[in-house]
């Protein structure tokens, strides 16, 4: 089973995945391979982030996914440029 | 509008300072072929494109080069924590710190800060795609250089990331040219501007 960093940075892989078939669909927006690949990593990325607020809780990307406890946690570090974020 | 997402695009963890490294990277944030520069450059373009595919591509690529800048100044903001007085005369890092102390700032090398003359939007779609690809191979350039200086590999990875994705925008920007070009009157597409002459649009 992952650990939640590993688990954390497959979901930034899947993203990354996600964006450059974004950008590829922009100037190929009629390419059904494209858009199936698509599918295919958004359903991944949804299975991922199942497993992960299984296991770990909400998983915070943005403010909308923030604030559900007793206090407001989106602000809390470390935030993305300190060297500490990929060890959280 | 943009939301933040709470995240590096490619992860960046540091873990031996160095303002000398510092001082040249920081030029792909605030330099003439920097990422600053690149973000401003597309989302700036954008409000003229007169086609589809041009407007998508420069929002999400202008959007990326702003978490491209996040990197950057995530490696500058690593690089230059913790430094003693020492350290920091001994690296030359004196003149930048007495203006920013260890501040993130958008300067070139050469210590020149952004300047917007780095960046132009013509409202000619053939004008300004000339310009946003040899910006990304400027850029790719710039990496090359950078590389080429370095040899921590907590730095040199992503940096290659960063080489790689300037490589990508330079096919994405090809593609659109190619299908504006098609659009156009191909027996002499520089003869009208499809953002200012709306008849010649189809």
């Amino acid at each position: 089973m992952q650990d939640k960093r590993t688990l954390r940075r497959k979901i930034y892989e899947i993203d990354f995945a996600i964006h450059e078939l974004v950008l590829y669909l922009d100037t190929n927006p009629k390419c059904q391979k494209g858009l199936a690949l698509l599918d295919k990593f958004r359903s991944l990325r949804a299975e991922a982030v199942k497993e992960y607020e299984q296991r770990f809780g909400k998983y915070i990307l943005t403010p909308k996914d923030a604030g559900d406890g007793a206090r407001w946690n989106w602000i809390d570090s470390p935030w993305p440029w300190e060297k500490e974020f990929m060890e959280d | 509008m943009w939301q933040y997402e709470k995240k590096l695009q490619y992860p960046v963890k540091i873990k031996n300072p160095n303002p000398k490294y510092a001082q040249i990277i920081i030029s792909q944030y605030g330099g003439p072929d920097g990422e600053l520069g690149a973000s401003m450059r597309y989302l700036t373009q954008r409000y003229s494109m007169p086609y589809d595919d041009a407007k998508g591509l420069l929002t999400d690529i202008g959007t990326e080069e702003l978490a491209h800048l996040e990197m950057i100044c995530a490696m500058v903001h690593q690089l230059t924590k913790n430094l003693t007085p020492e350290e920091i005369k001994a690296s030359g890092f004196d003149k930048y710190f007495v203006d920013h102390t260890a501040a993130v700032y958008p300067i070139a090398a050469s210590s020149l800060p952004w300047r917007a003359e780095y960046i132009q939007a013509k409202g000619d779609i053939l004008a300004d795609l000339h310009e946003d690809l040899a910006a990304e191979q400027k850029a790719r350039v710039t990496y090359d250089n950078l590389l080429r200086l370095i040899d921590d590999p907590d730095i040199l990875d992503p940096l290659k990331f960063l080489r790689e994705r300037e490589l990508v925008h330079y096919q994405r920007f090809g593609e659109v040219l190619r299908n504006t070009t098609e659009r156009l009157n191909c027996k002499n597409f520089y003869a009208f501007n499809p953002s200012f002459d709306k008849n010649c649009k189809k």
